[in-house]
């Protein structure tokens, strides 16, 4: 049983990530991304509001008619959602304020619903919390790897600490202005995605139509 | 006049909701396989968007924005924190209301869009568009100007975008791109091409 909850917990990570997989959560991954401080900010927020949301929805999944199960669960989530939200602006203004409406928006982060409804709906309690927090570190994964080139990148350091001198500033690094601008993070997703499907080729989606061979012809 | 209009070009080309701010992406991605379908979702968007941000407008500014409730004799009352509730649950409801009214005079529509319209719901355009409406403290009349703009904004960017990939589907694309990998080096070039809108703004 234990290695159960290992497989749940691990799988999400790579195997099964929501972000290059699943197409799920991609709005918030690329927004918050210019830095990373606030991609380790935003991938704590959904990895706990996933964990409890997934958990309190397993709880209540035996008492809730199938009718209004949408209704309710955006509900659950949202509460969460507004609770993080007032502990980040008590405790963290500065941060919460440069991730502006993002916070509000990982209510309608695909993640946090489709886990609800696809894992949580079906399983215990245990499993679904794991299955919350293993989607959950999938996420950051790809989010702070994405944070970190950007980053380091566009301004030559990490997490606000200058690693590389600007040129402005006497040093010999020209920051790439395109890394801070929004098209980047296409590219690097994409690229991650690529990289993956070449390490994982079940991953690879099949191609609508092929090409003929030239030297081919109609029968 | 001048400053509505300018405010409608900004919030169609220059802010555009999906390729300046990745909102949206999750449909955007998954429903651009064809330009029908994407035009049907595009439409649905806008309609949904064009209505639910001057009624968040309405909500906020007359019961939840602090010192709202004035005209209740309760001004000290700050109600703010439900904002996220509140706008969803409009959102929700206009969600449900457009696919009785389609289901009822649209059917062929109705279908095409099949699992998609409810997940407008989910969809972060919309939310989104309804808390930058917030953040911006935008008044009634923008309000349902950016409402309007942002909505085409995102319709116009998903009916390329399903454009191209209608294109892309006789390319020959490398193994681990094709499909999701290769759709967002497309979307990159897009927002590429929309940031030359930046001067725009000024």
């Amino acid at each position: 049983m234990t290695g159960n909850y290992w497989r749940i917990l691990t799988r999400p990570l790579i195997d099964e990530n929501p972000l290059t997989l699943q197409i799920l959560g991609i709005c918030s991954a690329l927004a918050v991304t210019t830095s990373l401080d606030t991609a380790l900010l935003m991938s704590l927020v959904v990895t706990c509001v996933l964990a409890l949301g997934n958990g309190a929805v397993s709880l209540i999944r035996n008492q809730l008619p199938h009718s209004v199960r949408i209704i309710v669960q955006i509900t659950i989530i949202a509460s969460l959602v507004i609770v993080v939200d007032q502990v980040l602006q008590a405790y963290a203004f500065e941060l919460s304020k440069r991730l502006s409406v993002f916070v509000g928006l990982v209510i309608t982060n695909c993640i946090v619903l489709g886990r609800a409804e696809g894992f949580a709906m079906h399983n215990g309690f245990t499993a679904s919390v794991l299955d919350g927090i293993g989607n959950g570190l999938g996420y950051s994964l790809v989010l702070v790897l994405v944070g970190t080139i950007r980053e380091f990148f566009g301004k030559g350091s990490l997490l606000n600490f200058q690693i590389l001198v600007p040129v402005e500033q006497g040093g010999s690094f020209e920051p790439l202005q395109l890394m801070l601008l929004p098209p980047s993070a296409f590219f690097i997703i994409g690229g991650i995605i690529w990289y993956i499907r070449r390490r994982r080729p079940q991953q690879v989606e099949k191609p609508e139509f092929t090409l003929r061979e030239s030297g081919e012809s109609t029968p | 006049m001048n400053a509505l209009g300018e405010l409608l070009l900004r919030s169609v080309f220059l802010d555009n909701l999906a390729l300046s701010f990745f909102l949206g992406m999750c449909t955007f991605l998954a429903v651009s396989k064809r330009v029908d379908t994407a035009l049907g979702v595009g439409l649905a968007v806008m309609c949904v968007q064009t209505v639910t941000v001057p009624v968040n407008n309405l909500i906020y500014n007359w019961l939840l924005a602090p010192g709202a409730l004035a005209w209740a004799g309760l001004g000290q009352v700050d109600l703010s924190f439900l904002r996220l509730i509140a706008f969803i649950g409009v959102i929700a409801a206009m969600v449900q209301v457009l696919e009785m009214v389609l289901e009822f005079h649209l059917p062929r529509l109705y279908r095409a869009l099949g699992i998609f319209l409810p997940l407008i719901t989910v969809n972060c355009a919309i939310l989104g568009g309804s808390l930058f409406m917030v953040e911006r403290s935008y008044g009634f009349a923008e309000s349902l100007v950016f409402g309007f703009g942002s909505g085409l904004g995102w319709a116009l960017a998903i009916v390329m975008f399903a454009a191209i990939r209608e294109r892309l589907k006789y390319a020959d694309i490398p193994d681990g791109l094709q499909g999701l990998g290769i759709n967002f080096i497309v979307a990159g070039i897009m927002s590429l091409g929309f940031l030359a809108f930046a001067g725009m703004g000024r």
